[in-house]
């Protein structure tokens, strides 16, 4: 199935994936052919409408939505949770706390943390060690002041999985709006809406073999909604902007292969990703698997390599052509390391190391092996170069023969 | 991911002088574990002359930081201990051809750890004053804790008051939410509310403030030459040049021949000619490409 440079391994699909060249092809005639405004009468568009109706049709099957009209085309993941968590603050503008979490995506922390400014109560809750809400605190917190409930199905850097449909349950018997970031879940893992008591989901269509800049906001009929952006009539008046008809068809297309997909990404992907860890793990000194390895999605792998800096690996391991990526603080500019794995206690020596693995349907076997070949020796040279390293391990109290000055 | 130069990832792929020197005399371990960079320096010095022998680098850290470890120890090896403290960070980064703005905290690093393991040497307690804080400008590297400090040191109220202090949201100015941020909260501290100043609305071109630069007209474009003559050198080891067409203001018109044109290099060699200007100008001023018959024209 591997279509791209033969020698070069992708490992990074929790950042973004690869178009499946069936979509792009599904997409080809709505550039220079069906171009036309799916609202125009003429030829040029005529078309254009019920691709869109059919692409509407194939996210609804995927997502288990009872209606079509709850599917809300967006430009991105992160517009979709902006959307929701605006919409729910303005439709009850009595209610002044949000409930999210300390591991979200920024996509929904910075916003939040906004919010906070503009005088809001944000509720971060806390995870333990293997990243797991504890849903007695959450219960607690659930109260006719919390306008919504934000909190993702499963986590970019983790992968860890949320027990989303039983905490939604838990708001609506309070009457709480409930929003689920599932950006990293659709097409991952089976979702039935209709089944659930979820109010809102947000998707992206770059993380499942969809183009970049298409999303969409999930909108259970019936709860109330204030849009983000009006103007035309657009999705009903809820989403306004002419629809980007080829991202549109793309993503439709995407999601009726992430159906057939599901049971191989359940099953090859995740065996994949099994033999990864495990193959590293044997080889490698020192490292540990983060997140909860009894509730993940099935093609993430996130390896805390202690003692090493997480974008030296990356550098390394981009030279002998592996991609991945890393939480520590130099890959982003920041210079704190990743909040997720802060958030689970994970020691500042290891959550700088850490590196994510991230498979998708497009990975063999074989690529899985090369980089249990690859790993061990870039991890020894770094090794060699940290001041917490020995001769064959690390130092004796890392922690007392090097503490530098401003630390 | 980072536009590391190449003269960066030579030292991070094959690091020079990596591990602790035997019977070394002078340790200076600096940085913080939580930011993710750390290093120890060690250094073996002869005592009657006060020659650095041998140095040798342990580094905790990023490529940038390996690579400014390993540069560090090579720039420092036969130098007097004195000669070596003379070296600053913009040194460092200079040999290694630059680092992005994000990353200049590396060469800072270094910096320090030689400080320490001098001090080290010398049996003196090296105090260290370094702070730091998130990037808040990335077009000056100004940081929010130096930012802080300007605005009590100096009671400062504005966006453009801490622009004229420490060059932060100077250049494209995406940073002064960040900044009114900071103002609102330092401001907080003595009681005082921060109140955006009445250019709340990007000011007409023609009515800005005076935007006078710090250099004459004349002085200023041989300043530039100069700068670029310095570049010059490096560009023609890669069969390249660069050359002066036009100063219009803030923009800097440059033509780069030779294997410099058409290149994928093209785009970090001006953006490393753009920081160098900025760097040697003390203003912002954007480096922009221009052909020989773009000179005709525009003189025509
Ligand atoms: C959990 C999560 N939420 C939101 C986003 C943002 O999605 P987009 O890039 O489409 O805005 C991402 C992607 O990085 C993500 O992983």
């Amino acid at each position: 199935m591997n279509t791209t440079h033969l020698e070069d391994i992708y490992l990074d699909n929790n950042a973004t994936t690869m178009v499946d060249p069936a979509v792009f092809e599904e997409m080809k005639p709505y550039f220079c052919e069906q171009f036309g405004n799916p609202s125009s009468l003429h030829s040029f568009g005529n078309k254009v409408g019920f691709a869109l109706k059919r692409a509407r049709k194939q996210i609804q099957d995927l997502l288990g939505a009872e209606h079509d009209s709850e599917i809300i085309f967006t430009s991105c993941g992160t517009e979709s949770d902006s959307t929701a968590i605006l919409s729910a603050l303005k439709a009850q503008p009595e209610r002044k706390e949000i409930i999210t979490t300390l591991v979200e995506h920024p996509a929904v922390l910075t916003l939040c943390e906004y919010l906070e400014t503009e005088g809001y109560t944000v509720h971060k809750l806390e995870v333990d060690s293997k990243g797991r809400l504890d849903l007695d605190k959450y219960r607690s917190l659930l109260s006719d002041k919390v306008a919504v409930v934000s909190v993702m199905w499963a986590n970019n850097e983790s992968g860890t999985i949320f027990p989303i449909e039983e905490m939604a349950q838990l708001a609506a018997e309070q009457g709480i709006m409930f929003h689920t970031d599932a950006v990293q879940a659709v097409g991952k893992i089976p979702i039935n809406l209709k089944d659930s008591a979820i109010s809102m989901l947000s998707l992206s269509g770059h993380k499942l073999h969809a183009p970049k800049g298409i999303g969409v906001l999930y909108l259970r009929r019936g709860v109330r909604y204030r849009p983000l952006l009006r103007g035309g009539h657009q999705e009903r008046g809820r989403r306004a902007g002419t629809e980007n008809a080829p991202a549109i068809v793309g993503l439709g297309k995407a999601c009726e292969l992430a159906a057939e997909h599901m049971a191989f990404e359940n099953t090859q992907v995740k065996a994949m990703r099994d033999r990864l860890e495990q193959g590293i793990l044997a080889a490698v000194p020192n490292c540990f698997v983060t997140g909860d390895p009894d509730n993940r999605l099935p093609n993430t792998a996130s390896i805390a390599f202690e003692y090493i800096e997480g974008e030296a690996i990356l550098l390394l391991l981009n030279k002998v052509g592996i991609a991945a990526s890393s939480g520590s603080a130099c890959t982003s500019g920041s210079l704190e390391p990743s909040h997720v794995m802060r958030a689970m206690g994970i020691p500042y020596t290891a959550a700088h190391g850490t590196v994510r693995f991230s498979f998708s349907r497009y990975n063999t076997m074989a690529e899985v092996e090369r980089v249990i070949k690859e790993v061990p020796p870039i991890v020894a040279k770094l090794r060699k170069l940290s001041p917490y390293w020995g001769e064959n391990g690390p130092v004796e109290n890392p922690g007392e023969a090097f503490a530098p000055v401003y630390a | 991911m980072w536009d590391y130069s190449e003269k960066v990832q030579e030292h991070f792929y094959n690091p020079k002088n990596a591990g602790a020197v035997e019977g070394a005399n002078g340790v200076g371990d600096v940085g913080s574990i939580s930011c993710g960079d750390a290093l120890r320096l060690t250094l073996k010095v002869e005592p009657e002359t006060e020659v650095i022998l041998d140095a040798g680098f342990q580094t905790f850290g990023c490529g940038s930081a390996i690579a400014s470890s390993s540069a560090l120890t090579e720039m420092i090896k036969g130098l007097t201990l004195d000669e070596a403290l003379k070296i600053s960070n913009q040194d460092i980064a200079d040999y290694l051809d630059g680092l992005p703005p994000e990353k200049m905290h590396c060469s800072v690093m270094g910096r320090e750890a030689l400080q320490a393991a001098v001090a080290n040497y010398r049996g003196e307690v090296w105090e260290d004053d370094h702070e730091e804080g998130a990037l808040v400008c990335k077009c000056f590297a100004v940081d929010q804790v130096m930012i802080e400090d300007t605005i009590r040191a100096n009671n400062l109220h504005t966006v453009e008051e801490v622009t004229n202090y420490t060059k932060a949201g100077g250049g494209c100015s995406s940073c002064h939410e960040g900044i009114e941020n900071i103002l609102t909260r330092v401001l907080a501290e003595k009681g005082e509310t921060f109140v955006a100043g009445v250019a709340a609305v990007a000011k007409p071109a023609t009515a800005k403030a005076p935007e006078v630069p710090k250099l004459g007209t004349l002085a200023r474009i041989r300043k530039i030459e100069t700068v670029l003559d310095s570049i010059r050198p490096a560009l023609q080891a890669d069969n390249g040049d660069v050359e002066l067409v036009d100063v219009d203001g803030k923009n800097i018109y440059v033509h780069l021949t030779g294997a410099c044109t058409g290149c994928q290099m093209a785009a970090m060699t001006l953006g490393g000619i753009q920081q160098r200007l900025i760097e040697e100008l003390g203003e912002f001023v954007k480096v922009i490409p221009a052909s020989k018959e773009a000179l005709v024209s525009m003189e025509g």
